[in-house]
């Protein structure tokens, strides 16, 4: 998984509330077993580009100096929808690697972890507040070290995040790896389970 | 002893670990995959190295890319691939697959239950994020992906944080012609499509009592769309005499192992919830959406509202944004809107139970000219079942088109899509820019609701038509 521990770029305003993963990435991108790679120009794609296929020079990413922003500043429920992981591919082919939100959908949530995405729960005033200072263009910093983001004006906002999964993104640590080290525990749980449980194991199938 | 949750009980009998700061190692009872990313995710093990932990208790079907046009005509290259792919990594993998044509294939939340392998108190996880289905009959839920996935089928458990708990009680008997999916909607409309956000939501109250066991799939199918992952339904009898005899549900000494336990899993009478929400479901209309998001509905005999009339700038401008993508006009009345599309099927609503309602709301009459009008079945088991009954005939007669298992229309990921421009009354659970396909306008609405537009080729008001 790739490593997160401080960022500083532009950050995009896209306040909207309820931005779905289909809006970030509609399902025809994503149909098939190759579709990695080939996500990132087709990323929020019913929002930057019109109907005819041309860009809408309107919408933020196609405004400099947020095209090809790192960071996205975003509504409610951001990544509310599907748990199709291509929604946090999409965006990180696109470039982003930071999303600061007052909240997300679960799951989009957890797939952001698993793939070196950071998503920032702020509250909702202190979003619109960076996203105030951001509209310059002047850059924002995300420290995961000291878990805080740092405003153009210098204001400092601390955010939380899990310790197991700051840690995990610090360090680049692969979930798989980590439980499976101690794959000791799963299978004395089952050992223990099968005898509480057994109507879970054992499954027959009636003729 | 403090009295529990559901949620708690069932929760912290899988916590394999605890690592603090309410995140666990939680045990997967069942996992289901499916072809859109089933093969994905064993593709990845495979090329770590790393070997599936359990495949007996992991399930597959092809169910999103594949054709649902009579006789599976018309698969899609993609559509090929995903499935071809699915068969060849679960047969690596010795995972068992229901595959098409077969009874056990269908939609992966509506075989689930049908089958007897999603069962009360089970963890269960799906690569969809409607897998909050499964807690229609008492289970624990949620949808993952692909890298969780790959956790599970390495390990059999997957790292959670501990959602807080909210309960839903639905009072009241809902009047004639409203099913469990307009409360549902209606719910999302009162609290918002992230008023569940970060919660598993427990749904209980009178009119859930009395659904039976498909209307409860078909509320937690929606939790999701409230931004709970998870949503479920306490066991009862009528969810013992649904489960008993099904496929590969327990039976014998087992099963009454497990029915003793599963009595244990309801809610203790004080446990606490850390949100309560009380709705009125008598008072409750037939909804359809009118937006892009599903909490952007209202009663069918409602007035579309008006973005000016909203205080909040965030939400007017989505508001207005639904508005020009949905071609409509704010202050006007959602009945009588022509529509193009009728799609009677999804997880939400393809099951026997549905597809026994949206016949009956036909009665005898026809699909309006120039409305293309689909009834796509959820499994194999409900096309077969539903043909016993005579439903295909009674809705082949009247015009609509009945077609193989599967999500079809829902999600438009085997290439069936709602043209650019038109507008579909769906039974499915996202209006979603695009959802259906590119510029597709989506209204969500129940089974006889969407039985209504087919007849009329307008939006209209399913108590209006009788039946």
């Amino acid at each position: 998984m790739q490593s997160f521990t401080i960022l500083t770029s532009v950050a995009a305003p896209l306040l909207r509330n309820n931005i779905d993963t289909d809006t970030i990435i509609a399902i025809h991108r994503q149909v098939g077993t190759n579709i990695r790679g080939k996500l990132g120009q087709w990323c929020l794609g019913s929002l930057r580009y019109r109907p005819d296929g041309t860009e809408d020079p309107d919408f933020v990413l196609n405004r400099a100096p947020f095209r090809g922003a790192s960071i996205v500043l975003a509504g409610q429920n951001f990544g509310c929808g599907s748990s199709r992981e291509g929604a946090v591919w999409a965006l990180q082919e696109y470039g982003v690697s930071c999303v600061i939100a007052p909240s997300f959908g679960d799951i989009f949530f957890n797939n952001c972890f698993q793939n070196g995405l950071l998503p920032v729960v702020l509250p909702e005033p202190t979003v619109i507040a960076l996203a105030a200072e951001a509209q310059t263009g002047a850059a924002v910093t995300i420290d995961l070290v000291d878990t805080v983001v740092v405003a153009p004006s210098g204001q400092r906002y601390p955010f939380t995040v899990e310790a197991r999964r700051r840690t995990a993104l610090l360090k680049g640590l692969d979930e798989i790896g980590t439980t499976l080290a101690e794959a000791g525990r799963i299978t004395s749980f089952q050992t223990r389970d099968a005898a509480a449980r057994p109507w879970i194991y054992h499954i027959g199938e009636a003729s | 002893m403090a009295p529990k949750t559901m949620f708690a009980k069932i929760w912290d009998e899988h916590v394999i670990d605890d690592f603090g700061d309410g995140v666990c190692l939680l045990h997967i009872d069942r996992h289901l995959l499916h072809d859109l990313n089933g093969s994905r995710g064993l593709l990845e093990l495979k090329r770590r190295g790393i070997p599936v932990h359990n495949p007996e208790l992991t399930f597959a079907t092809p169910d999103h890319g594949v054709s649902s046009a009579p006789g599976r005509v018309g698969m899609n290259a993609n559509g090929t691939e995903l499935l071809e792919s699915l068969r060849r990594e679960t047969t690596d993998a010795g995972i068992r697959i229901f595959d098409l044509n077969q009874p056990g294939q269908g939609i992966v939340h509506v075989i689930g239950p049908e089958l007897g392998l999603s069962l009360p108190g089970a963890l269960i996880a799906c690569g969809d994020s409607h897998t909050c289905t499964h807690g229609g009959i008492g289970a624990l839920a949620f949808g993952i992906g692909t890298s969780e996935m790959g956790h599970v089928l390495a390990t059999q458990s997957l790292v959670q944080r501990r959602p807080k708990t909210m309960r839903v009680t639905f009072n009241g008997k809902p009047a004639p012609h409203v099913l469990p999916k307009d409360l549902i909607l209606h719910l999302i409309g009162q609290i918002g499509a992230a008023g569940g956000t970060g919660y598993a939501i427990e749904y209980a109250g009178e009119a859930i009592r009395a659904m039976g066991v498909e209307g409860r799939l078909t509320v937690c199918n929606l939790s999701i769309e409230l931004g709970a992952k998870i949503g479920f339904v306490a066991p009862d009898q009528t969810t013992f005499d649904y489960v008993a005899g099904r496929r590969f549900a327990p039976s014998g000494p087992l099963w009454d192992a497990a029915l003793a336990h599963w009595r244990t899993l309801p809610s203790d009478p004080d446990a606490v919830f850390d949100q309560e929400v009380v709705v009125d479901a008598a008072a409750v209309a037939p909804q359809i959406t009118w937006g892009t998001s599903p909490e952007q509905v209202l009663g069918v005999d409602g007035m579309i509202p008006d973005p000016a009339a909203e205080p909040d700038p965030s939400r007017r401008s989505a508001m207005q944004a639904a508005l020009d993508y949905m071609g409509l006009a704010a202050g006007t009345a959602i009945a009588g809107t022509p529509i193009d599309w009728v799609f009677i099927g999804s997880c939400t609503n393809s099951r026997l139970s549905d597809l026994r309602d949206a016949a009956r709301a036909v009665g005898g009459r026809t699909v309006a000219a120039g409305v293309n009008a689909w009834v796509v079945p959820g499994s194999e088991t409900v096309r077969r079942d539903a043909e016993r009954e005579g439903l295909d005939r009674i809705f082949t007669d009247a015009g609509f088109q009945w077609r193989e298992a599967g999500c079809s229309m829902c999600l438009a990921a085997n290439g069936e899509t709602v043209p650019p421009g038109q507008r579909s009354v769906s039974t499915s659970n996202r209006n979603f820019v695009g959802r259906q396909g590119p510029q597709a306008r989506t209204h969500l609405a129940s089974p006889t609701t969407a039985v209504a537009a087919a007849l009329t080729g307008r939006i209209s008001d399913i108590r209006q038509l009788g039946r």
